[in-house]
């Protein structure tokens, strides 16, 4: 095939702006093939070279006591003991799940899933954050079913259990939906596998399903806003077959255990191309592949789109050459492809061969080495104007207005169709914070949440980063769990806007001052800009995605109560209202400052918490909703009712943050060990009766049980869904 | 007593299956499904949950023409016991060790939740540790769990006290609530809820644990 003449058009099409093509001239000394031109939008968008993010990413704490392996592999490596890590990451598939949700929200699990096995970690959990637009645009119901429809159709063939995740809704996202996809593994110590490649003329193995023209482009178009073209986008979507991935992680643990890996990287953004370059890279060596041997399973495929195909399930690994056979017959056995596709060299370049002909000869580190980055203007978001009188309001008619609305009423209705149970290790389902699994073989266990509050981020990006990773570690102590560590999915605008840049900059120093008081390092991540239609952008969304460790059953907090446990609060309340989903739902108001993050008294009621553990019968953190929420909450998960001594709406419904609410049968032994260590402990309440009680005013709990329960489906569920096989 | 857990290439549920049968004392073995013999001196060969040709075509309509089931349906037809849950009941409808078929789920959807079972008969080595009629909660997590059968089956099944369990709750449209059926000598057992996930206290679940138990002290060679 004859390539195409290089032209500026031809070149922004490419999404490479002309001073990157200046630097690519610069480089080479000549104008690129279109082979080459390709290879270097792949590797220099947005999606893959994180350019306009890197340099305030690297303020971030990512070094631990228990930190094997921070940012920059396929996941992050985390200590767990007794010779064990867990393998973790949380990725963004925003662009393709807008355009085509199924298909999109599940190669976004596929390719995290990926992520954790490429390293040797068998996967044992994932969560996801999905972000939606108003339930009422015309899109929104599709999307939530088939985003959701998606996720499980992947992760339940391939036989993770889905613990738990976040669902919100928000007209910043009607034009740009968020699926962040998490998932961690288990692996032992001294077998993680990693990509640097290393040996001379050794074997590069081209593993899994075939090559096909999917998702050519995909890495570039996502790293683009979205205008009223994006129907034609949908070739750019890749399409997912769990049945092969999970044939694939079967296979690449065999394979690891067999001794026949030098390194190994999945083919994700980017394919062929970003894990070559990757592998190569980070060996400091080159490699030249023949593309006449690659799988395909289209004919007459070019250069161009083997080097940029997105098909999915494929692995590149650099093979022991003594271990071939063996690794040959592993592959046999899954049915799954094995070729060798190229070699190691010495030389720094990245040859392309195919047809006899060379259509890519590029100084291989210098493809990701001098990928450009930039220190984009950013402007800091205006301090948030104080909040405005709030209307008085029946409180039971407050809680009515969270748990009517799809954004706090029950999920039940999507963590159903997502099979939470399977490896037969599930603790603690989904819908009562953290998901918890056992770690197999052993008495630890994991828990794994993931949490942002965009409202208050867009209000004050730095208090927002904050209390996002304050959540996250809020949530998981309040289970009995010791946080680990964190990973970072930044869901942003257009950076090149800079009022967006300015959120992206306040909330990464959020969170970084967050990660660092609470010893919680981000360990692995992942930045998604340019979420804009026709220039409207998302609410900044910086998913904190955290991972805490039990030693066992015994130190797990309950979540259930009893009749005539009584209910205390632990952490201070000051009752604060602005930003707070109280004013969003019942008054559709979204003013004043988020409220304030203490990290010291963020640290000293966690550790208060853990510390009465042995009187505490349940627990569960105080956020969105406030002390209202979580008491309902609460008490619908015991199906008992709960009575509340206070009925001021701040006091109810106000965020203030670093407080839990506790379910004891011993409130005495709580209140005195608060005063005798200065934290604030405050009894408000007894749980029974089958009503939900605030002061003077009630409800019966059933009625309220029954709105929660059915609110999501009601507002969200796709009405009529398609019938059929899938 | 002897088991073996078959593995089809997408099968998921065949660890936390032989977590289980091990759990109440039975020597596991895993066959591929690539194997055309199963190991000498099975008594009880599980078929696990999964999607073990990624439910393409008809769920478990590859796996039933697996190189590895005509030795199950020797097996079976010796006399030897067979259990299969949720994509494992659907081989062996698939394979016509037991009668009716296995449907899209009347919801639409995939459904994982725990539900509650009734025993409908204890006269079964699977169902020997329950009373006919004991309530059970048990997750079920399929998409395809719709039994039906025609008439006359159905007829049978009853009149032969055929039906081992059946939900006591709305979960996927199943015909007369159908959740788990026996063979004609009682020996194999397809049943589209998850008792291996039902089977550790640690899970907080182990209504599933005595039919593992019964099956493994009380079961007779073939």
């Amino acid at each position: 095939m004859i390539e195409p003449k290089i032209t500026d058009d031809l070149v922004e099409a490419h999404g490479l702006k002309p001073d990157e093509y200046r630097r690519i001239l610069d480089i080479l000394g000549r104008t690129p093939t279109f082979t080459e031109l390709g290879i270097f939008s792949a590797m220099w968008n947005e999606h893959c070279s994180y350019k306009s993010s890197k340099k305030w990413l690297r303020t971030l704490p990512t070094q631990g006591a228990r930190v094997i392996c921070g940012p920059g592999e396929n996941a992050g490596v985390v200590d767990i003991g007794d010779g064990q890590v867990v393998v973790f990451k949380m990725e963004s598939h925003n662009h393709p799940s807008y355009i085509e949700p199924h298909q999109g929200a599940a190669t976004g699990v596929g390719g995290i899933l990926r992520d954790v096995f490429t390293m040797g970690a068998r996967p044992i959990a994932a969560m996801n954050s999905l972000s939606f637009g108003r339930p009422e645009h015309p899109r929104t119901r599709s999307l939530v079913s088939g985003v959701v429809a998606g996720i499980g159709g992947y992760g339940n063939a391939f036989g993770v259990p889905t613990i738990g995740g976040e669902v919100r809704f928000h007209r910043a996202y009607d034009g740009n939906c968020l699926v962040n996809a998490f998932a961690a593994g288990i692996a032992n110590a001294d077998a993680v596998f990693y990509s640097a490649a290393s040996g001379v003329r050794m074997p590069v193995v081209y593993l899994g399903a075939k090559t096909g023209r999917d998702g050519v482009g995909g890495a570039t178009m996502a790293s683009a806003e979205f205008d009223d073209s994006i129907e034609e986008k949908r070739p750019t979507v890749q399409v997912g077959d769990p049945f092969t991935e999970k044939r694939l992680l079967e296979a690449c643990l065999e394979l690891m255990a067999s001794g026949a890996v030098i390194s190994i990287q999945d083919m994700g953004a980017a394919g062929l191309t970003c894990s070559a370059v990757e592998m190569g890279d980070k060996g400091r060596l080159g490699i030249r592949l023949n593309l006449d041997r690659v799988p395909v399973r289209e004919s007459q495929m070019t250069a161009y789109e083997m080097m940029l195909s997105e098909s999915q399930e494929r692995m590149l690994m650099v093979l022991r050459p003594e271990k071939e056979g063996a690794a040959r017959a592993i592959f046999a056995k899954w049915d799954l492809d094995f070729a060798v596709v190229g070699e190691t060299i010495a030389e720094d370049r990245f040859v392309i061969v195919h047809g006899g002909e060379v259509k890519a000869d590029l100084p291989l580190a210098a493809l990701s080495g001098t990928a450009p980055e930039y220190d984009r203007p950013h402007r800091p978001t205006p301090a948030p104007q104080p909040l405005d009188d709030v209307p008085a309001i029946d409180p039971i008619e407050g809680l009515k207005a969270l748990i009517g609305s799809p954004n706090y009423a029950s999920k039940h209705w999507v963590w159903e169709q997502y099979d939470h149970m399977v490896l037969a290790d599930t603790v603690r389902a989904p819908g009562m914070g953290p998901g918890v699994v056992r770690v197999h073989g052993t008495s630890k266990l994991l828990a794994f949440t993931s949490d942002v509050t965009p409202r208050y981020v867009a209000a004050d990006p730095v208090e927002g980063g904050r209390q996002a990773v304050a959540e996250a570690w809020r949530n998981l102590m309040a289970v009995g769990a010791t946080p680990l560590a964190a990973t970072d999915n930044l869901n942003f605008g257009n950076p090149e806007k800079p009022q967006v840049m300015g959120q992206l900059v306040g909330a990464i120093r959020g969170v970084g001052e967050a990660c660092r008081a609470l010893d919680m390092p981000i360990v692995s991540g992942n930045v998604s800009l340019y979420n804009e239609t026709d220039g409207s952008a998302i609410l900044p969304t910086p998913t904190i995605g955290a991972v805490g460790l039990l030693a066992s059953a015994d130190e797990l907090i309950g979540a259930v109560p009893q009749a005539g446990d009584a209910v205390l609060v632990i952490g201070a309340t000051a009752g604060h209202l602005g930003q707070s989903a109280l004013l969003a739902e019942a008054f559709g108001r979204e003013d004043g400052p988020p409220p304030p993050v203490d990290l010291d008294a963020e640290l000293r009621a966690g550790h208060f918490l853990h510390g009465q553990r042995a009187s505490i019968r349940a627990a569960t953190d105080l956020s969105d909703g406030g002390l209202a929420l979580a008491a309902f909450e609460m008490a619908q998960a015991g199906g008992i009712g709960v009575e509340i001594e206070v009925e001021d709406i701040p006091t109810l419904f106000g965020e203030d943050q670093g407080r839990y609410l506790v379910a004891t049968a011993d409130p005495e032994a709580l209140l005195a060990a608060g005063r005798a260590e200065g934290v604030a402990v405050a009894l408000v309440g007894r749980f029974g009766r089958s009503v939900v009680r605030f002061g003077s005013v009630e409800a019966p709990l059933e009625a309220l049980s029954r709105l929660y329960l059915t609110a999501f489906e009601a507002a969200v569920a796709d009405l009529a869904p398609r019938s059929g096989a899938a | 007593m002897k088991a073996a857990v078959l593995v089809f290439p997408g099968s998921n549920c065949d660890r936390d299956l032989a977590v289980a049968l091990r759990g109440a004392g039975a020597d596991v073995e895993m066959v591929w499904h690539k194997e055309t013999a199963l190991p000498e001196g099975v008594d009880l060969v599980a078929v696990p949950g999964g999607f073990s040709w990624g439910d393409y075509l008809r769920c478990g309509a590859i796996a039933a023409r697996a190189p590895v089931v005509p030795a199950l349906r020797r097996h079976v037809e010796r006399g030897g016991y067979a259990l299969g849950v949720c994509n494992g009941f659907q081989v062996l409808i698939e394979a016509g060790l037991l009668p009716g078929a296995l449907m899209r789920n009347a919801g639409i959807r995939f459904v994982c939740r725990t539900v509650a079972l009734k025993v409908t008969t204890a006269h079964s080595r699977f169902t020997a540790g329950y009373r006919t009629g004991q309530s059970l909660s048990v997750p079920v997590a399929h998409h395809d769990g719709n039994y039906f059968a025609d008439a006359e089956t159905l007829r049978r099944l009853h009149a032969e006290d055929r039906v081992a369990f059946t939900y006591g709750e709305p979960v996927n449209g199943s015909v007369d609530d159908i959740a788990g059926i026996l063979s004609a000598n009682r020996r194999v057992l397809g049943m589209m809820p998850h008792p291996e996930r039902a089977a550790d206290p640690a899970l907080g679940l182990t209504d599933g644990a005595a039919l593992f138990r019964g099956l493994v002290e009380d079961a007779v060679p073939a």
